[in-house]
């Protein structure tokens, strides 16, 4: 197509191309302050919703040999403030609340209990490093099984001794590779890696891993969603 | 595919010039809306970078680059992480809209670059490189945009896919094992943001070299005075 047009009647039709560009302005909603934080919130919401929709249930994460394993005193220790809160082992209990048949005080022997898995899986950080670590524990399925839970809950919370708090949706909390981890490299949890109970679990990144386990709660409502996550991190941050 | 051609004739000196609609409104929402995104994506990554600014294990950590802060977006991870995963999805999205488009208008035609461009590939860089006579244009990119602009079409669908091998490791696991573990997917997902970057250094000299008419059409969709259509 070939048609002759004044100079005029082009510019008009410039002009009329380049205001139909205007769409993109919208972005500039991310510049105004007051709008930002929602924006973001809700996009990081939208991957998170996301995430949750990729996350398989039956999908194991890599387990790896023996020789393949970071050395035990190089495995970091991230503490969000103190590296010990002083947990007494003689009168420590989990104390087990929420949507549960048997609501009450679990003492570590109870744990140990239930059937014993030990893999060796890669604990990778928010900030993007990673070291593949050998942990020891019963499956947090067993133990939601063995306390009654309502397994058709959203969420499994837990609270530390060191006012850390996490919380889990309960499709990673039924996942086979989630532990109540009771033992690292063959060896009774150190006080710094979360003595004497702490979550270990593939699927999810390092500042889920909650440590010193002091109570969990089984809820469909979360109050708090964890220390990081009400601090602007993904609350789902599976991976 | 047929391209819309005008002849503008000035309203006061009858001067005669030529315009072609180059730039459809599709593929010029999806170019700026994507800029704007990959600068978000390049400034909160760098940001999100700076977390552990090294590559491999842990052990030893060693921050291989010290990234200043004032060439990142975000202010701290968590803010970072969340312009990220917040703008990816508009990256992704004009990206997979302008694919979509590319493929079923036919324009692809334009941009692609096909085995039949490899012969101008060679005069073309001469000329850009080795001050060689200028080729005649014949279509609206030359064979050496065909490439640049394939190239990063290419970098960009890699950029997602290195992206989400190291977003989701365990659940694309295999995406992971193609790019040779998630060490590896992580200095990848690094080294085409550097390519990109390349890109985009290229694309701005040219594009100041070539001149206000053909910035414009990025804008309005037509370009004026085209070198390609006989005069």
């Amino acid at each position: 197509m070939d048609s002759r047009i004044n100079s005029r009647k082009f510019k008009s039709i410039s002009r009329r191309e380049l205001l139909k560009l205007t769409p993109v302005v919208a972005l500039g909603a991310f510049a105004i302050p007051k709008l930002q934080e929602p924006l973001l919130k809700a996009g990081l919401g939208f991957s998170d919703w996301f995430s949750a929709k990729l996350f398989r249930s039956g999908h194991l994460a890599t387990t790896f040999a023996d020789s393949e394993l970071t050395p035990p005193d190089k495995f970091p220790i991230n503490g969000y403030d103190v590296a010990d809160p002083q947990v007494d082992f003689d009168r420590w209990n989990l104390t087990v609340a929420g949507g549960v048949q048997k609501p009450g005080n679990y003492t570590l022997a109870q744990v140990q209990a239930l059937p014993k898995i030990t893999q060796n899986t890669r604990h990778v950080c928010v900030e993007g490093w990673d070291v593949i670590g050998r942990f020891g524990g019963a499956r947090l399925s067993d133990f939601l099984k063995m306390i009654g839970a309502d397994l058709t809950a959203r969420f499994v919370y837990v609270e530390c001794a060191d006012d850390y708090y996490e919380s889990l949706d309960m499709a990673t909390a039924l996942h086979p590779q989630t532990l109540l981890c009771y033992e690292m490299y063959d060896a009774p949890l150190t006080r710094e890696h979360g003595a004497p109970l702490r979550l270990q679990m593939p699927t999810k990144v390092g500042y889920k891993q909650a440590k010193y386990l002091t109570d969990l709660r089984v809820t469909n409502v979360l109050e708090k969603v964890g220390y990081w996550e009400d601090q602007g991190y993904s609350e789902f941050y599976g991976l | 595919m047929s391209t819309q051609a005008l002849t503008i004739e000035d309203a006061k000196t009858g001067e005669v010039t030529e315009a072609v609609y180059e730039h459809p409104l599709i593929v010029r929402l999806c170019h700026w809306v994507n800029a704007v995104a990959l600068f978000v994506m390049v400034g909160s990554g760098l940001q999100i970078f700076r977390a552990f600014p090294s590559f491999g294990a842990k052990i030893p950590q060693k921050d291989l680059i010290n990234w200043p802060k004032s060439f990142a977006l975000g202010g701290w991870l968590g803010g970072a992480l969340q312009w990220h995963l917040t703008f990816v999805w508009i990256y992704i999205g004009t990206g997979l809209l302008y694919l979509a488009y590319q493929v079923f208008s036919g324009h692809y035609k334009q941009v692609l670059f096909m085995p039949k461009d490899v012969p101008g590939v060679w005069p073309m860089a001469r000329h850009y490189f080795l001050f060689g006579p200028k080729p005649p244009a014949r279509e609206a990119y030359n064979p050496l945009q065909k490439h640049a602009y394939t190239s990063v079409i290419v970098l960009g669908v890699l950029s997602v896919a290195t992206g989400f091998a190291v977003w989701k490791p365990i659940q694309f696991s295999w995406l992971a094992w193609m790019m040779g573990g998630f060490h590896l997917a992580r200095l990848w997902h690094f080294l085409i943001m550097w390519a990109m970057l390349a890109f985009v250094f290229g694309h701005l000299v040219m594009v100041v070299l070539h001149g206000w008419n053909n910035f414009v059409s990025m804008l309005t969709g037509w370009k004026k005075d085209p070198e390609y259509v006989a005069k």
